[in-house]
């Protein structure tokens, strides 16, 4: 099966719902060729607006069509929307803005392009601020099950997309932020991986299981926050140890949220390892390159797995 | 406009101005230079017979209402002052809770806590874009009200404000209006030998604004370039404004009075000095 960008699953997403949700509207800066925000403004060009190369304009605008009524969407790289983090700060956040923020081009998976177009700490950025909900979705149908909660969910929304594609998974239904659905069943350990990381844990978990040593679960990692206490509790329960992959510094992002968690709330403390960008910065390189670089691959899950879990 | 409804006016704004300079007063922090300053430019909007159109007590329930944006922030005593004094539902007890903890009178406006001020505000720049974008989506409506912003004169060091004013001729916004409170100060010295801003209005004419320059101090001067708009641009007010209008020892050391509160002393001579003056206006 072919692999689809969440980027373009966000695309023909909004220009679906269009429709249906005439409060939409959508704001681009010069990139919406990239994010496929193309697709809505050829469908609604009234409701499209092409701000230029105007950042943190385009995110106080946003917050000035949400407060008239409207939802905007607005979209750029992952990097340049959070790197506009003082107007997310208090323009949305702080005034809880009904403001959707689609940043595309996340993780080191983006490719040739090298780090200044990277979205690498935007997850850090995001889930510090109380009322943004930060979603990663791991698929073609989550995503598009996740913008239309999105629009229907009042107050700000952070979505983490990737350039590159994504193996269907499954993910058909999305309910509520902080639950994460279960891909595999398991015993004592827990793989939790989002975005273009959860293809690989996924066989990795199937691998380690075939080979009669572990048998990890595992689950999509879809949200950085927030967290839900009575799904965290339920995995504290049923596991001893717990591997967070993602595309993005594990300084700051889904890993660093559920260690916070696991260490503070479990009843008793569990063991949270964080395997995704090692605080370097991103550099050029072809995707499967830097995925491999970086030990984003079935094989290199399984090599970590023996040396750190058996 | 009738020429007694100025003189009404000017009478009405002494109470503005004590008000602004007790609650900077019983909080001892705050920014009563810009606060006085900005007085008779969010007056002429918000007051009785004034431009905007808005009911305090059916807040929330207009859709249409004209809008206005505090951008520099640092000003909202005078808002939270004159929102008091044209009847929206915060009372002289709770004016003087500005800066108190759990108050709904943030340092900064917080429209969480209050709504009346539209936006949250205090990070310079970012007022001026919300404004854009409530233009943008009532020209969408083709709803036929007005956005109306005031930003500081060294808020346009912001890069921010640059946008807006590349952005807002090029979508030919006319529905919106930015008034730039030109007190020639900001926290660190004189505005011009920061960084210098002059000529302004040359700036946002070269940027395709409708430009017009007033006193700021003036009713009618302001009230009559907030009526002159622009069929498709649109506009800038460029106010020239005195820091600390209104309080002789405040506009004799204008640096000092951007952000400090006056002692018991300093009080008693900055509220005879307002109630001594109700001409200012005219």
């Amino acid at each position: 099966m072919s692999k689809i960008a969440t980027r373009k699953s966000f695309g023909k997403a909004l220009e679906e719902l269009g429709d249906k949700y005439p409060e939409v509207v959508c704001l681009d800066a010069d990139l919406s060729k990239s994010t496929q925000s193309q697709l809505f403004a050829k469908k609604y060009p009234d409701r499209f607006f092409e701000m230029g190369i105007q950042e943190a304009n385009m995110i106080g605008c946003a917050t000035g069509m949400a407060f008239a009524g409207k939802i905007p969407f607005i979209c750029s790289f992952s990097a340049f929307l959070t790197g506009r983090y003082d107007q997310i700060r208090i323009s949305v956040g702080y005034a809880d803005a009904n403001v959707k923020l689609i940043g595309t081009h996340s993780g080191v998976g983006i490719g040739e392009d090298g780090y200044s177009q990277m979205g690498l700490e935007d997850l850090a950025l995001m889930r510090t601020l109380p009322n943004m909900v930060v979603l990663q979705p791991a698929d073609d149908k989550e995503t598009r099950e996740m913008i239309e909660w999105a629009i229907n969910h009042k107050g700000p929304v952070y979505f983490r997309l990737t350039r590159h594609g994504l193996k269907e998974m499954n993910m058909d239904k999305f309910e509520k932020p902080g639950i994460y659905p279960q891909l595999k069943e398991g015993e004592k350990i827990a793989f939790l991986a989002s975005g273009g990381l959860l293809e690989y844990a996924f066989d990795a978990a199937k691998n380690l299981q075939n080979s009669g040593k572990i048998n990890p679960a595992v689950y999509n990692a879809n949200c950085a926050n927030p967290l839900d206490n009575a799904f965290m509790s339920m995995l504290a329960e049923n596991y001893q140890e717990f591997v967070v992959f993602e595309d993005h510094t594990v300084t700051g992002g889904i890993g660093s949220a559920i260690s916070e968690w696991m260490s503070e709330f479990a009843v008793t403390p569990k063991r949270v390892r964080r395997y995704g960008v090692m605080n370097v910065y991103g550099e050029s390189g072809t995707p499967e390159d830097l995925y491999k670089k970086h030990g984003f691959t079935t094989e290199a899950i399984c090599e970590y797995a023996q040396k750190n879990l058996i | 406009m009738d020429k007694k409804i100025f003189e009404r006016w000017a009478k009405e704004t002494p109470k503005i101005r004590e008000n602004i300079i007790k609650m900077i007063h019983q909080c001892q922090s705050g920014h009563p230079g810009g606060s006085l300053s900005a007085v008779e430019i969010i007056y002429s909007l918000f007051a009785k017979d004034g431009i905007m159109n808005h009911d305090p007590a059916k807040f929330d329930t207009i859709k249409e209402r004209d809008r206005f944006i505090l951008s520099k922030g640092h000003g909202i005593p005078a808002l939270y002052a004159t929102l008091h004094a044209v009847g929206y539902d915060i009372s002289e007890k709770e004016l003087m809770t500005l800066r108190h903890v759990d108050s709904r009178l943030q340092g900064h406006p917080d429209r969480v806590r209050l709504p009346f001020v539209e936006a949250s505000t205090g990070s310079l720049g970012q007022g001026a874009s919300i404004a854009q974008g409530l233009a943008m989506a009532y020209k969408l409506d083709k709803i036929n009200n007005h956005i109306y912003c005031v930003i500081g004169d060294g808020e346009m060091q912001e890069g921010q404000i640059w946008e807006v004013a590349l952005s807002a001729p090029h979508q030919k916004l006319n529905n919106l209006t930015v008034i730039l409170d030109y007190n020639k100060g900001q926290i660190d010295g004189m505005t011009n030998d920061i960084l210098k801003i002059d000529p302004p209005e040359e700036k946002w004419k070269a940027f395709g604004w409708h430009v017009q320059v007033v006193d700021g101090h003036i009713y009618e001067e302001i009230v009559n370039a907030l009526k002159n708009t622009h069929p498709d641009k649109p506009s800038m007010i460029v106010a020239h404004t005195i820091k600390g209008k209104g309080i002789s020892f405040m506009e004799e050391d204008t640096v000092k009075w951007h952000g400090v509160g006056p002692t018991d002393d300093e009080l008693k001579i900055a509220l005879d000095d307002i109630r001594n003056n109700n001409t200012i206006g005219l």
